[in-house]
């Protein structure tokens, strides 16, 4: 069986600055698959490849054997590929629910003309949406919110609302880069069962992230990038024994 | 009792007017009736033809509303849009070239030829963000005006076309009795707020909405930005082409002073004025600016005059306060600005924007710690 996502080597260089070196990297269906290295190792620009942000100098992406080189990032979630981002990126003045329905965006159909007259068909669709989005949010523990703007939540709930958003349209890869960044150790359990559970949804999932304890606890797989570079992948146990990686975190001589 | 009667909703409604509840149509059923009754109830047509011009400012601020409010692109120079509605009628239904096309179908068609230019304008320029935008309709906005002003082979120079024709109805000839152009605006504004508030509230709204509070994001929920700002470019300038059509309809003549940057600032300054994005808001502000305009400034006038004869004080008598109609626009804008930015009756999200900073969050972060408290270290 072929992966689900494939980076078949893959760079991006910025003027005379390689952000990512030839990177070859497959995310089999249905595992968690981990991306961890230092700050500027270049995690956060293989996402925004993946994602259509930047078109990558060299190398093929694709997904499920599509390509997705050169779409724009549109196209790329209409293709199944969810994000969340690392300062959230919600919609402040919207209600969480609306944050939500907007997810849900690729798979609607209504048009201006349905909008505006509410025709049988919209109001149906729009009922329908509006329900899977309740759902979604019983399933991130935000279902009370609903009616919040989602600039009112805390931070904690903020990153599981961005998270049930790129939930929504059902996308067969969902990318969370830092979920865990500034939450606290409660919110960090909560997070590694949410993960846990979305892959049991059937939904693959790429993650970026520093906590070592999430990374470590929930990958199926761990690849890790130093200057733009995979230094190493594999196995959490084999990753957190492989010396390369040792000395890209703490330096040389430790 | 009567309390939940009227908070139920009537299902069997159309165009998603089953969505409000009865006390709620019952007070726009009010509201219409006492406005519908106006034309009985003052019988000076001027004052009547200034309440109708009232009407055209409001539909111009529906659509800059969808732009600026809903989609948050600063567009100036919105005039163009209400100019080239105008002369479309203008060109197909006066002796100009001898065309005299239908007036009702021609709503559609001037919609149809403002949007087109909606689309021209935005296709190449809506990839520019803010300021830019905001330079670049401007530009638009008195290039416009100008050509009309300057192919004075075919526009009429600056005086423009003249004897446009004026619409019938089942034999009824509107003329230049403004009562029934107050009927037709009245119309066209309700069915104006019932589709703008269906559309706020579906799919492509919340398109909207998405690319004002953050575009990058909206992006990757897989909405193409492109194509739903140019959609809210071209829905608005149609706004703006029907108002052309009936605002040169009932003066039965064009000219290109009538499209001026004033005009553009006029209409922005009524949404600004009543609150950005909230359909009430952006009526309440266009009714305000809209009567200052044409019946508070030049009646005002009279009445200075009336008292200076009286009083046989010389200054008064030869008041113009016409003359000072930018003064108090920049006057009622900066008291805007410093005490309720929000507009008057703002969409809640903006006043929470510039009001609510201290509060956000408090409520739930408290429930929030409630829930994971014990858990802390």
């Amino acid at each position: 069986m072929s992966a689900l996502l494939s980076l078949r080597s893959v760079s991006k260089t910025f003027g005379g600055l390689a952000a990512v070196k030839s990177l070859s990297l497959d995310v089999e269906r249905g595992a968690i698959v981990s991306l961890i290295g230092p700050n500027g190792a270049g995690k956060s620009t293989v996402f925004n490849l993946i994602t259509g942000i930047y078109a990558p100098t060299d190398g093929t992406i694709s997904l499920d054997g599509r390509a997705l080189n050169g779409m724009k990032p549109s196209a790329v979630a209409a293709s199944g590929i969810m994000r969340t981002f690392q300062n959230i990126r919600l919609f402040a003045f919207m209600s969480v629910l609306d944050n939500v329905m907007v997810g849900r965006h690729v798979r609607m159909r209504a048009a201006v003309w349905d909008g505006a007259f509410h025709t049988p068909s919209a109001r149906r669709e729009e009922s329908a949406v509006a329900q899977s989005a309740m759902q979604l949010l019983e399933f991130v523990g935000l279902r009370r919110y609903a009616h919040e703007w989602a600039r009112n939540l805390p931070y904690g709930m903020q990153r599981r609302l961005e998270i049930a958003r790129a939930l929504a349209p059902e996308p067969s890869l969902l990318l969370l880069d830092e979920p865990a960044a500034g939450t606290n150790p409660a919110e960090k359990q909560a997070l590694m069962d949410l993960v846990t559970s979305i892959r049991d949804r059937g939904v693959t999932v790429l993650l970026i992230e520093h906590d070592m304890r999430l990374v470590m606890g929930i990958s199926d797989e761990i690849h890790v990038l130093d200057y733009g570079e995979k230094i190493a992948a594999g196995l959490p146990e084999t990753v957190r024994r492989d010396p390369r990686v040792i000395e890209a975190y703490l330096g040389k001589g430790a | 009792m009567l309390g939940g009667a009227l908070r139920r909703r009537v299902r069997w409604l159309p165009f998603g007017l089953s969505d409000a509840p009865l006390s709620r149509l019952l007070v726009g059923v009010a509201v219409v009736i006492v406005l519908a009754m106006i034309p009985m109830l003052d019988r000076n047509s001027s004052h009547i033809s200034a309440f109708a011009d009232t009407g055209y400012v409001m539909i111009l601020a529906f659509g800059l509303n969808i732009i600026v409010g809903y989609t948050g692109l600063l567009a100036l120079g919105f005039a163009a849009f209400f100019a080239i509605g105008s002369y479309t009628y203008a060109f197909l239904a006066s002796p100009q070239y001898g065309v005299h096309l239908s007036f009702w179908p021609m709503l559609l068609v001037s919609a149809a030829v403002a949007a087109i230019f909606g689309l021209l304008l935005g296709a190449p320029t809506l990839r520019l963000r803010g300021d830019y935008l905001a330079i670049v309709t401007l530009g638009f906005g008195e290039i416009v005006p100008q050509v009309f002003q300057n192919l004075d082979k075919y526009t009429g120079g600056p005086d423009g076309i003249a004897g446009i024709d004026q619409p019938r109805l089942f034999g009824y000839a509107f003329g230049f009795n403004p009562t029934p152009y107050y009927y037709l605006y009245f119309v066209i504004i309700v069915i104006c707020l019932v589709l703008l508030n269906n559309l706020r509230n579906s799919r492509v709204g919340r398109t909207w909405m998405a690319i004002r509070e953050d575009e990058l994001a909206a992006e990757h929920m897989g909405i193409n930005t492109t194509s739903a700002k140019l959609l809210a470019f071209s829905l608005g300038s149609a706004f703006a082409g029907v108002a052309g059509v009936i605002y040169a309809a009932k003066l039965s003549t064009v000219s290109p002073s009538g499209f001026d940057f004033n005009t553009s600032v006029m209409i922005l300054a009524a949404i600004v004025l009543g609150g950005m994005g909230n359909l009430i808001g952006v009526l309440f502000g266009s009714a305000i600016i809209g009567l200052l305009n044409f019946f508070v400034l030049p009646q005002s006038s009279n009445w200075a005059h009336s008292l200076g004869t009286a009083l046989h004080m010389d200054f008064l008598q030869g008041v113009d306060l016409n003359a000072y109609r930018f003064m108090i626009y920049g006057i009622i804008l900066v008291l805007v600005m410093l005490f309720r930015p929000e507009g008057l009756v703002p969409s809640a999200a903006r006043r929470a924007e510039l009001h609510a900073e201290q509060e956000a969050g408090a409520g739930i972060a408290l429930q929030e710690q409630a829930e994971f408290g014990a858990d802390i270290p």
